[in-house]
Formats: C-alpha cells, sequence, structure tokens
C-alpha cells in the first residue's frame, strides 16, 4: 500500500484518558457508594461484618443469573425461563439428594447436565426454529414451574445431605479466604504488568509506571479489605466465591475468546455477523446452553442456602438477574454490556433489598423502590449516552 | 428582490470541531440550488441548522426567510416558515398506506376520529402534484419502490405547505429511470415557482437541474457560482481544494489465470418457486484483473455476488470454479476459506458492527489469525487494526475509535480493511464508493490498483457507469438476470452498456 503514512493518530488528550477508563463505570460504583452511605447512615448495623457476609451471600443467586443473562442479552435476545429452571433444577437436585439418596458429586453433575440438556433445548428451538426467544423462554417459564409441581407432588423438599448444604451455607476459614486474597493480589498484579509487558512489545503507548502501580494499590486495598472484613465474621461465604470464579470465567470468555466476541458481533449486527462468515445459530444455541448451565448452578446454591427446594423458589429471579443486567449497563438491543458491570447491577439490587429489610420497611415499598430504580438507572444512562453525542 | 432564504455567517460548534465557520448561503426564489461538498464538509450540519433541529441559540448567526429573522426553536417552527427536507434514509412509515403516511401528524380528524373520505381525496390531489397517478392512496407505502417511496415522502412534503423543499442525497438509492423522474418533477415545480435545495454527490445531477451551485468546504463557504460558470472537474477541485488530475486512476494489468470460472450460473428466488433471480450467467475472472458488472437496480446484481458468497438464501444451479478446481460454496465462512471476500453494497446494515471500535470490525472475519486456541490475543489485533490504519489512511484517532464515529469514506475502509486481512483471491466489491465523497473514491481505488497488483482479482459491482467504464478491464452486464453483454474496456461506451443493460442487446 501507499508508502507514505500519516504520523499515528493524535496522542494529545491521551494523557487524561489513564484514568477515565470508563465513565459509566464509575457511575455505577457512585450510586452504589451512595445507596451503601444513605444504608449506613439510616441504620447502624448495615455496614457491619455480619451484615456485608449477608449481603454478599444473598447476591449471590441473582449475580450467578446475571452472568448467563448478560451473554443473552448481549446476543440480542433474552431469557424468561431461568427463574423458573432455578425452581426446577433444585428440585431435582433435592429430589435426588433426599428422595433418593445419591451423594452430593453426583446430584450436582446431574443438576447441572440437566441445565445444560434444557439450555440446548430452547437454544435450538430459537436459533434453528427461529421461534423468538421471548415467546420460548415465556413457555420455558411455565413449563418448568408445571414440571416442578408435577415431579414434586407439590411439597417442600428438605433438609438436604449435610455436605449438599455445605455449597450454600459454609464459609471459607480464615487461612483460606487469605490465601483468595492473595492469589487475588497476585493475579492482579501479573494481569497488570503482563498487560503493559506485552504492549511494549508490540511498540504501543503505555500508561506511566505510577498509573499501573497506583491502579494495583487500589484494587489491592480493596481485597485486603474485603477479606479482612469477611474474615472477622465467618470467612468468605462459599457462594460468592463461586461467583468470583465464574465472573472471572465469563469475563474471559466474553473479553479474549473468539466466541464471545463473536457474540457481541451478533448483538450489534446480525447480518454484518452473518457476512462476515460467523456461525450465528451455533453461537446463539451455545449461549442459551451456558445461560441455563448457569441457572442450574444458582438452583444448587439457592437450594443448598435455603437448605429445601420448595414450590416458588426462583419465582420472579429471571426479572431480577434482567434488571442487574440492565442497572449494569447491557443493553436491552444487543451488542454491548459487561459481565462486572451485571456484579455491580446485582450488588446494587441486592444492598436495596438488604438495607430495606433491616429497616424493616414494609415489602411493598421494596417493589416500588427497586422498580423505581431500575427505570432511574436505565433513563440516567440513555440521559448520559446522549449528551455525550451531542 | 429578497431572497426565499439567507443564512448569514454561520457557525457551529461541537465539542472539539467547528463543523461550521462562518458560512454564508443564499438560495433565490424560485431556484434548485446545488450544495456540494465532500462528507464531513459541513452540509449536514447546515441543513440541521435550518430545520431546527439545532434549535436558535446553539449556532452563532442569522437565518432570514424571505428578509425576516427567524428563530427556530425546533422542527415545527422551521416547518411553519415553508421548510421541509428530505431526507437520504426515508422516513415513511412501511406498513402504513400512501394516504396514512401523508397526513402523519396532521390527520384530517374531528374529535379524533379520523375522516377518511376527505384524507384519501386530498391524497389524491397531493399524489398528482408529484405525477404519482397510478397508485391508490391506500396502497401500503411498503410495497412501492424507492422511487415512488421518495414521491409520497415529496408530497408529504408539498402537503405540509413547503415553500422551500431541500433534498438529502434523492437519488442515491434510485434507478436511472426513477431519477429522470425525480428530475423532471423538480423541474416542474421550478416551473411553478417552488424553491429547491438540491444536495447530491452525483455531479451530472446537479449540472442537469441546478441553477445555482454552492460548495462547502471544511465547514466553510468555498462559494457561490451560476451552474453555467462551472464545470464537473471546476465543482470537484472546489470540493477538494486541489486538482485531481485523474477521476479513475486505472492501471493496466496483464492478466495472468483465471481465478474463478463461473459457468451457466442460476439462482432461484427464495420464496417464489420457479422464479431465477439470476439466469445462466458465465464468466471468467483472471488473476489481477478487475471485471465490472452493470446493469439496472434489481437486475440481480447483487444476488449473483452474494449467491457466489454463499450469502444469498435462495437455491443456485450451475458450476463454480476456483483456481480450476469445482466447488459448491455452501456457506459464507466457506466461501471465505475458498479465499472470497464481499464488501457489501451497504456498509451499515452488512458491513460493520457500527458500536463496535475499528480494530474489533477489521479482524471480525479472520478472528483466527489473531488467535490460537480460541482465545485472542488482544494486542495482536490492535497491531492489525493500526496496520490497516496506516496502509489504508483511515482517519480515525486509534484503532480503538467506534466506527459509528467515522465518515462514510472511512468505514468503507474499514470494510475493506476486514476483508484484505481475510487474505482474499477474489475480492467482490458491491457499489464499493456508494455514498462516499471525491477524495476517498480516489483513495478507493487507488487501493484497487494497490491489490490487483498484488495480485488479487476483483469483481465489481457498480451503477455508476463512469467509475466502471473508468476503473475496470472488462465489463459485463446484467439484464433481468440474464447477461446481456460482455465489453472490454476499451471499446466500452456508457451508450452500448446501457443499451445492454436496458435489455436491447441479445448475446
Amino acid at each position: 500500500m501507499s508508502a507514505q503514512t500519516e504520523a499515528m493518530p493524535a496522542k494529545a488528550s491521551r494523557g487524561a484518558s489513564w484514568f477515565k477508563f470508563d465513565a459509566r463505570a464509575y457511575t455505577m460504583i457512585g450510586a452504589l457508594l451512595s445507596i451503601w452511605v444513605l444504608f449506613s447512615l439510616l441504620h447502624e448495623r448495615f455496614l457491619t461484618a455480619t451484615n456485608l457476609s449477608n449481603l454478599f451471600l444473598q447476591m449471590s443467586v441473582t449475580s450467578i443469573l446475571a452472568i448467563g443473562m448478560v451473554l443473552v442479552i448481549v446476543a440480542g435476545h433474552i431469557d424468561l425461563s431461568v427463574g423458573s429452571l432455578v425452581g426446577l433444577t433444585g428440585g431435582i437436585a433435592a429430589i435426588l439428594n433426599v428422595w433418593y439418596d445419591w451423594n452430593t458429586i453426583p446430584v450436582i453433575v446431574v443438576t447441572v447436565a440437566i441445565g445444560a440438556a434444557v439450555g440446548f433445548i430452547q437454544g435450538w428451538i430459537i436459533a434453528y426454529k427461529a421461534v423468538p426467544a421471548f415467546i420460548v423462554t415465556l413457555g420455558g417459564m411455565l413449563v418448568f414451574r408445571g414440571i416442578l409441581f408435577g415431579i414434586s407432588g407439590s411439597v417442600t423438599i428438605a433438609p438436604l445431605s449435610p455436605s449438599l448444604k455445605s455449597i450454600g451455607q459454609s464459609y471459607t476459614s480464615d487461612p483460606i479466604g487469605w490465601a483468595f486474597g492473595i492469589a487475588g493480589l497476585l493475579l492482579v498484579g501479573f494481569l497488570v504488568l503482563r498487560k503493559r509487558a506485552s504492549r511494549l512489545r508490540y511498540g504501543f503507548e503505555v500508561e506511566p509506571l505510577a498509573v499501573s502501580l497506583l491502579r494495583m494499590a487500589v484494587i489491592g486495598v480493596l481485597i485486603i479489605g474485603f477479606v479482612a472484613v469477611m474474615n472477622s465474621y465467618k470467612g468468605i461465604p462459599v457462594p460468592f466465591v463461586m461467583v468470583v470464579v465464574l465472573a472471572l470465567l465469563f469475563t474471559f470468555i466474553s473479553k479474549n475468546t473468539t466466541f464471545g466476541r463473536q457474540i457481541y458481533a451478533i448483538g450489534g449486527n446480525q447480518e454484518a455477523a452473518r457476512l462476515s462468515g460467523i456461525n450465528i445459530r451455533r453461537r446463539v444455541l451455545m449461549v442459551f446452553v451456558l445461560c441455563n448451565t448457569l441457572a442450574a448452578i444458582a438452583a444448587l446454591v439457592l437450594t443448598a442456602r435455603l437448605n429445601a427446594a420448595t414450590m416458588n423458589a426462583g419465582q420472579n429471579y429471571e426479572l431480577d438477574a434482567i434488571a442487574a443486567c440492565v442497572i449494569g449497563g447491557t443493553s436491552l438491543i444487543g451488542g454491548s454490556g459487561t459481565i462486572a458491570g451485571a456484579l455491580i447491577g446485582a450488588l446494587v439490587m441486592a444492598s436495596l433489598d438488604n438495607g430495606m429489610s433491616l429497616m424493616n420497611m414494609e415489602s411493598f415499598w421494596q417493589y416500588i423502590v427497586k422498580g423505581g430504580i431500575l427505570v432511574l438507572a436505565v433513563y440516567v444512562d440513555i440521559y448520559s449516552r446522549n449528551r455525550r453525542r451531542a | 428582490m429578497t431572497a426565499a432564504l439567507e443564512m448569514r455567517n454561520i457557525t457551529k460548534t461541537f465539542p472539539g470541531v467547528k463543523a461550521l465557520d462562518n458560512v454564508t448561503f443564499t438560495v433565490r426564489r424560485g431556484e434548485i440550488h446545488a450544495l456540494c461538498g465532500e462528507n464531513g464538509a459541513g452540509k449536514s450540519t447546515l441543513m440541521k441548522v435550518l430545520s431546527g433541529l439545532y434549535p436558535a441559540g446553539s449556532y452563532e448567526g442569522e437565518i432570514l426567510i424571505d428578509g425576516e429573522v427567524k428563530r427556530f426553536q425546533g422542527i415545527k417552527d422551521a416547518e411553519q416558515a415553508g421548510i421541509a427536507i428530505i431526507y437520504q434514509e426515508l422516513a415513511l412509515a412501511k406498513d402504513l398506506s400512501i394516504a396514512e403516511n401523508l397526513f402523519l401528524g396532521k390527520e384530517r380528524a374531528r374529535y379524533g376520529i379520523i375522516n377518511w373520505e376527505r384524507v384519501f381525496k386530498e391524497s389524491e390531489k397531493w399524489l398528482r402534484e408529484v405525477g404519482l397517478t397510478d397508485v391508490s392512496p391506500e396502497t401500503p407505502t411498503g410495497q412501492l419502490g424507492i422511487g415512488k417511496q421518495q414521491q409520497v415522502e415529496i408530497a408529504k412534503a408539498l402537503s405540509k405547505n413547503a415553500s422551500i423543499l431541500i433534498l438529502d442525497e434523492p437519488t442515491a438509492a434510485l434507478t436511472e429511470q426513477e431519477v429522470a423522474i425525480l428530475l423532471g418533477i423538480l423541474k416542474e415545480f421550478r416551473r411553478r415557482g417552488v424553491t429547491c435545495i438540491y444536495i447530491s454527490h452525483k455531479l451530472n445531477e446537479v449540472f442537469e437541474i441546478a441553477d445555482t451551485i454552492t460548495v462547502l468546504r471544511d465547514g466553510q463557504t468555498v462559494g457561490t457560482y451560476p451552474t453555467r460558470e462551472l464545470t464537473e472537474e471546476k465543482v470537484i477541485s472546489l470540493m477538494v481544494g486541489r486538482e485531481l488530475k485523474e477521476l479513475y486512476p486505472r492501471i493496466e494489468s496483464r492478466p495472468g489465470d483465471v481465478v474463478l470460472k463461473v459457468d451457466r450460473y442460476s439462482v432461484l428466488h427464495p420464496t417464489i418457486a420457479g422464479r431465477k433471480v439470476v439466469d445462466n450467467v458465465s464468466f471468467e475472472l483472471r488473476k489481477g484483473e478487475i471485471l465490472g458488472i452493470a446493469g439496472l437496480m434489481g437486475a440481480g446484481r447483487t444476488e449473483l455476488v452474494m449467491s457466489l458468497f454463499g450469502s444469498y438464501p435462495g437455491p443456485s444451479e450451475g458450476r463454480v470454479e476456483i483456481d480450476g478446481k469445482p466447488v459448491k460454496i455452501r456457506s459464507t465462512s466457506h466461501a471465505i476459506k475458498e479465499g472470497l471476500a464481499l464488501v457489501s453494497e451497504d456498509r451499515k446494515k452488512y458491513g460493520l458492527v457500527l458500536g463496535m471500535d475499528i480494530k474489533n470490525n477489521v479482524t471480525l472475519a479472520s478472528l483466527n489469525r489473531v488467535s490460537s486456541w480460541g482465545v485472542i490475543d488482544l494486542n495482536r489485533e490492535v497491531a492489525s487494526g493500526n496496520e490497516y490504519i496506516r496502509s489504508l489512511r483511515i482517519k480515525a484517532n486509534s484503532a480503538e475509535t467506534i466506527v459509528g464515529t467515522l465518515s462514510g469514506g472511512n468505514q468503507q475502509k474499514v470494510v475493506l480493511s476486514k476483508w484484505l486481512m481475510t487474505r482474499p483471491k477474489v475480492l467482490i466489491l458491491d457499489e464499493p464508493t456508494r455514498g462516499i465523497d471525491v477524495g476517498a473514491k480516489f483513495e478507493i481505488y487507488n487501493i484497487m490498483n494497490e491489490l490487483i497488483r498484488q495480485g488479487v482479482s476483483i469483481l465489481m459491482v457498480s451503477s455508476e457507469l463512469p467509475e466502471l467504464l473508468g476503473m475496470s478491464h472488462r465489463i459485463i452486464v446484467i439484464s433481468e438476470g440474464k447477461m446481456t453483454g460482455e465489453f472490454r474496456a476499451e471499446e466500452a461506451t456508457q451508450e452500448a452498456i446501457m443499451l445492454a443493460a436496458t435489455g436491447g442487446l441479445g448475446t
């Protein structure tokens, strides 16, 4: 191609941009912090280790569902069935464990496999038979709840065996907690420095070392603080450990794999993705398999935490998951959204629930406030986006 | 005599950019006034100021209609002052009838109940005004061709008592006949004293109908001239600010072996049984050659290339050979593996993920080249993005610029980059320069030349005959799905190609 190349694009304004990596992420974190400040002013027990531990436990199920839901929504679809699927797979796990005395490992394997199989069926109808996801999963929502009623005879199934129960109820011991904390620190340090090194190797601009170190220090303080607070109560709740592991895994999938990239492309412009040789049907099918597999994992956590499978377990959880995604910046049109955002969304929802329960507000208020926050979050997002464009 | 419209010293600034810089634009009553300029020159911004989309106060300068200063707070104000804009992307509700579209927002109703008799009667009157007499006002607009939809839009504008009609790239999607009809209507309007502002890249149309031409460049007025004092070359040099020696920098090449051979190829309509959208077409494409495909819109050219690329829904018949080996393309990904690449005619719809950045778009069709075991090497991806930004001279801040914010020409270069990254043997270009400005066009032609030097073969579908004649080494003509002519570049003329395209010549 032509030899004379233009000087590489303007480098001004880059300097300032090291710190504003994502304006909307700051907005969400700011909103979360203001909710926390508000509740801690209104109630002295909100910011205690006990309550924070509860909070992270409570957000776990919604978070796991939201991780899968982000992929579905990014691909331009929706899954209304995950709430009922949590009920159904949780019911199956409890039946196998309580009625048939299955051990924990086989129960987990079979439950997760059922989640994947359900995802395969729903995804196949959506991707290969072109029935809208809204309809397929709305149908699924009714069907799964119905099957749950049928197989369980509409009774609560309890109590679970101690080892299955521990998935939802146990905590890491202090040393293990610290081990996780230190592993997290090392991981952050490794990732930041590796990115820096490889950018240097490719001859790209890098942020000043001080900024990298500062960034690492801030994240490090957060991690250490988190472990210290959790350990001062009972330790890190195991379900939250699962959330972190799944979130890291799926963030990697969404950002660093061809599969993840193609999902974003499909949601952003399906026709362009098709003409770029992407097998859309197969990708969409896979997205539903992942989403419903995560629903089964969430079901295990929920059932174990409640130590029982009930008839209405998981009811409306799909809406919580969708709300968490949307509050976290996932666009319902498809093509954009992050796992980290969805987790913050889930934490916002859980904080509202937790804070209002702590203050003994009547449950009708909780519905109204959560609904209002959902609409407000999207309004603020659209408003700020329009302003940025103008 | 006061001017119908005068825009004085308009300056409009966006954060960081001066989109309009002291622009003055005067239109006399009853004339057709063309507004020319490259993409990004400020034409659209100027029209948005005029239409009230940017309210008074958000820009400096003043607008006078018939000598009277106007301060539009919104589109409604501008409409009341008699200004109507017809945008490039038509804004009709496709499932509603012509009549319903005409009176959208100002339904002829009493107490909220629509008087349909009155609606239809008035509709017929407005449709007659724009020469649309052969359709019933009850027809859903989605069933009309693009040309007729445009006429409905014009009728809609007239029904609002527009005294200044603004057309933004009205012919971008029209066939030759439809263009002729449209230009006829505009000439008729001029006779009746309607003032018209005509924005177009197609200079031949501008010269056919405009009385006066104003050229904008980089947000400034270059000048306003009577059309008879200008030539196309002169306008282009005013637009780009330099003389383009040659519009079409064709290079001679010595074509090598046959790379793509298409033999008695037919494509069936996906839903209408027995209908062939491409009927028995045969051609050969040699290494390092540009083969042009001419024809009217709807002749089956796009269907032909989409089908060759494995992305047309209808089945195909016939034989395709790549490098002498017969292949049956099963899917788009298969086509890419066989060394085909297709730059489609609508880059926003089929080419780009507008919300993604440059590097993500560039690598989208060849992710395997920057990844191993399904994991993308993000640094290698940025490097690829930068490589194409440099080699194709894409104007952007970085590889992380969102493509939706780029100009049309730069977007087209991103699409080209995406396909060049797949290292194609055969690059299919469907309307490669549609809607992009003269400077960017020239750059795209240079890229094409560089590619054939490297031994890539190019199949180019284009509706712009000068471009086909200027760039291709050979040209085939498709008419109603059939091949009706084949020309060597030296012997082809616009007249001969048009004759074949309208079905006048048999083979």
